[in-house]
């Protein structure tokens, strides 16, 4: 055994977050932990990485009992972690992010023609390629998490931690990150993977342990589990199977008619954009991230003015209109950025669940508190967001539980036309459980949903049509019946399927 | 024309830039680290009043800057004390320092010398000047570079010794990296708090200097807020220069020939209120027509500080 952590225990108070944790790594494997948020596997992580100490439980790195006091004496030992914000500078070089802390040179001096070149030479041992002069703020999230890892190698570590590493890729770069991790592991490289997505687990990890409520709950190896299995365990109940109605569409409630935002003189950011949604049906926008589904949101919301075409709300025209006035027509919106559009971090969880309603919710003048409070009660209960008052400043809130408040805000408008972007990035299983069952619930309930989201699986499970976006455009539409991953990533592509055929 | 552009113009604008500069570099050290420094003239006022004080006591000009220097780098401990340690609003806490000066030394002034507005003693020597012995004799440009004192020669070194620690050595490195993006340097082992702390003590020392020059510089004598903004100007001069030692003592140099202009207008009957203008019009300007991106986006790299 490479790593060995026996019997960790880790207590903040009265809240145990690791109850006599054990967890093993063997040269050359990935490991793959996974747990709802709060399972305690961050906590686990920050322990072998010298940020947090164990209240009891022992170390063992080669058969060696080791005691980490700060990440430094962890790098020390061979332990490298890729931290799911990265931590980068974003106005450095590639090569100076990686060398930072062990740079070349000779008498304070600082050397980066050395540094470019070590770094080049890294990134062909292990077959990453970097161009190590570019400045990591003009990189891809891809490039940037390639420079993390290298990171960690060019520090000497053997045992690499990634915590929700592809949390913001594109499925493109998620496919290179994987097979770059498993490159690593047959050159003798260990990983702990901290994810979410059981079916990134399916494909590359060689063992999986999971965690609930601090405890471990299973170890097992991957060839002998099922998603079904590993879900399980994580919750701790069967999940609920979802029974999905045919879709009855009614009438339309969003049109989308021939839409162009330009955005300087360059190429249009929408082209020619025509889609509609019907009422009791979910429209899902397939999609790579940053081919024009912001904007196409941005549009339709009115927080962008459109150039040429028009936008429609149950048939009336809300091109010209204000935000406010849109969504007074019946429009709610889950926006695609949490932190950014959805909540405000520094107001507690009561007004983050009161914005939207204030106007409804005023006598006077004032807030009618008492209403306003039951209403937010209501929404952590039927969602059950997990917050210790309603005072919490949201940003203490997880990422699941903070969405979960967002998602339940904007359907308990009940507005006939509902905007879902990205409704569970980042959540964990439960919360994803959650917020998949209210949407459908709302489709039951004749409501219209467009549903934008660059996780196929979630397009595939939720919606009744799908049109995949490309480069500003509709590149096509197809029913989910006949719609296949295959097909739609390479329209996702830009591809065309009836030419395949 | 000739009266108006001569030499002893350019000459007066290197002597004028010289407390800028010292403070800007200063200014520039602290922005470098994430703090965004606003006691820049309470620290040269600071600076000022201590040089004579260490003057009248020690009797020697040497000794009265070095007094000045450690006095105001005391000073800029408290700052960083208050501002990194117990994390006060680093604004609040700059500006309620610049107060915290002009009534400090005020009072002290009163208290040590029993004098109201200014001290002067005809007895005091102030720097001397150095006259470079090659370089004085080149036409034009020896009238402009030599006959300063050493300060000001110091000021322009330090500038360039700078410029290399933060762009070509390892430590230099490592700062910049704290002010970009100090919890990612945290988690690399580089303790951030020891460099925010190291800066903001060296542009204390750096406003000390400039301080020493104001007031055994360019006269022999302090008066009540002889800064007259300075500091502030100093501020500016350190975004326009975009926290670049070189861009600091090009920004600094626009501002201190304006200060040059702006005395010399007043040899020409211009009412002395407007030519005290000219700086902060110039100011004003120069910020309007720098606001380009990367130096807005540094001053929100500051305001996200963590």
């Amino acid at each position: 055994m490479l790593l060995e952590m026996e019997k960790m225990t880790k207590k903040y108070g009265a809240l145990t977050a690791n109850h006599e944790v054990d967890f093993n790594l063997r040269k050359g494997e990935i490991h793959a932990l996974v747990g709802e948020n709060g399972a305690g596997k961050t906590t686990l992580m920050r322990i072998l990485y010298g940020m947090e100490q164990p209240t009891s439980g022992v170390i063992k790195v080669d058969g060696k009992e080791r005691q980490f006091g700060t990440p430094a004496d962890a790098i020390q030992s061979g332990i490298g972690m890729v931290h799911q914000h990265f931590m980068l500078f974003p106005s450095f070089s590639i090569a100076e992010n990686i060398v930072i802390g062990r740079e070349p040179g000779t008498a304070g001096r600082f050397d980066r023609k050395e540094a470019a070149q070590v770094v080049r030479e890294l990134s062909q041992q292990y077959g990453m390629p970097v161009d190590p002069l570019m400045k990591i703020g003009d990189c891809s999230l891809g490039v940037q998490q390639r420079v993390e890892i290298l990171k960690v190698l060019y520090q000497g570590a053997d045992i690499i931690v990634l915590d929700e590493p592809t949390g913001v890729l594109t499925p493109l770069e998620v496919k290179e990150l994987l097979a770059a991790i498993k490159g690593l592991a047959a050159k003798g490289k260990s990983f702990i993977l901290i994810t979410h997505k059981l079916h990134e687990i399916m494909d590359v990890a060689d063992r999986i342990t999971v965690l609930r409520d601090g405890k471990v709950t299973g170890v097992l190896n991957t060839a002998d589990t099922n998603a079904e299995e590993l879900s399980r365990l994580m919750v701790g109940r069967e999940l609920a199977e979802f029974k999905k109605q045919p879709s009855v569409p009614g009438d339309i409630v969003l049109d989308v008619d021939q839409v162009t935002l330009q955005a300087g003189k360059g190429k249009p950011l929408l082209d020619q954009i025509s889609l509609q949604v019907r009422a009791g049906e979910i429209v899902g926008v397939a999609g790579i991230s940053g081919n024009g589904q912001s904007e196409l949101i941005q549009a339709i919301t009115g927080l962008a003015r459109i150039d040429k075409g028009k936008v429609r709300l149950a048939g009336q025209d809300v091109t010209e209109s204000s935000v406010r006035e849109i969504r007074n027509r019946g429009l709610a919106h889950i926006p695609e950025d949490r932190y950014m559009w959805g909540a405000a971090g520094e107001a507690s969880v009561f007004e983050n669940g009161l914005m939207g309603y204030q106007r409804k919710h005023q006598r006077f003048g004032f807030i009618q508190g008492k209403r306003s409070r039951k209403m937010v009660a209501d929404f952590i209960r039927t969602f059950g967001v997990k917050t210790s008052s309603q005072e919490t400043k949201a940003r203490y809130l997880s990422g699941g539980n903070l969405q979960k408040l967002i998602v339940a805000r904007e359907l308990g408008h009940g507005t006939p036309f509902v905007i879902a972007a990205e409704p569970t990035r980042g959540v964990d299983i439960g919360a994803m459980e959650t917020i998949h069952g209210e949407l459908l619930r709302r489709r039951e309930e004749r409501g219209g949903i467009l549903l934008i989201s660059s996780e196929l699986s979630e397009i595939l499970k939720l919606s009744d049509r799908i049109v995949v976006m490309y480069d500003g455009r509709i590149t096509g539409e197809l029913r989910t019946e006949e719609a296949t991953e295959e097909k739609i990533s390479l329209l996702m592509a830009g591809g065309d399927i009836h030419a395949q055929s | 024309m000739d009266q108006f552009l001569d030499i002893s113009l350019f000459n007066s604008t290197i002597r004028m830039v010289t407390p800028i500069l010292l403070a800007a570099l200063g200014g520039a050290l602290c922005a470098r680290v994430g703090f965004f420094n606003v006691a820049l003239e309470g620290m040269i006022l600071t600076g000022a009043f201590t040089a004579i004080v260490g003057n009248h006591f020690f009797g020697n000009v040497w000794l009265a800057v070095l007094f000045a220097a450690g006095c105001v780098t005391l000073f800029s401990w408290l700052l960083a004390f208050i501002s990194l340690h117990l994390k006060a609003n680093e604004i609040i806490v700059g500006i309620s320092f610049n107060f915290l000066a002009a009534g400090l030394t005020t009072f002290t002034l009163r208290a040590l010398f029993d004098v109201k507005g200014a001290y002067y003693d005809k007895n005091m020597t102030g720097l001397p000047t150095w006259n470079i012995p090659e370089v004085q004799d080149i036409p034009v440009l020896g009238g402009i570079i030599s006959g300063h004192s050493p300060l000001v020669y110091l000021a322009f070194l330090l500038a360039a010794v700078m410029q290399y620690y933060l762009f070509k050595t390892k430590s230099g490195f490592r700062l910049l990296a704290s002010g970009e993006n100090p919890v990612a340097a945290q988690s690399l082992g580089i303790k951030v708090r020891r460099i925010q702390y190291g800066a903001i003590l060296a542009s204390g020392l750096l406003c000390g200097l400039a301080g020493a020059q104001l007031s055994l510089g360019q006269v022999t004598m302090f008066s009540e807020g002889m800064t007259g903004g300075r500091g502030f100007i100093a501020l500016v001069a350190t975004m326009l220069g975009q926290n670049n030692p070189l861009g600091v003592v090009a920004s600094s140099l626009l501002f201190g020939f304006m200060d040059a202009i702006s005395i010399r207008l007043q040899g020409f009957s211009l009412p002395t209120h407007f030519t005290l203008m000219l700086p902060f019009v110039v100011t004003l300007i120069a910020m309007f027509f720098f606001k380009d991106k990367s130096y807005l986006q540094h001053s929100n790299k500051i305001n996200g500080r963590s």
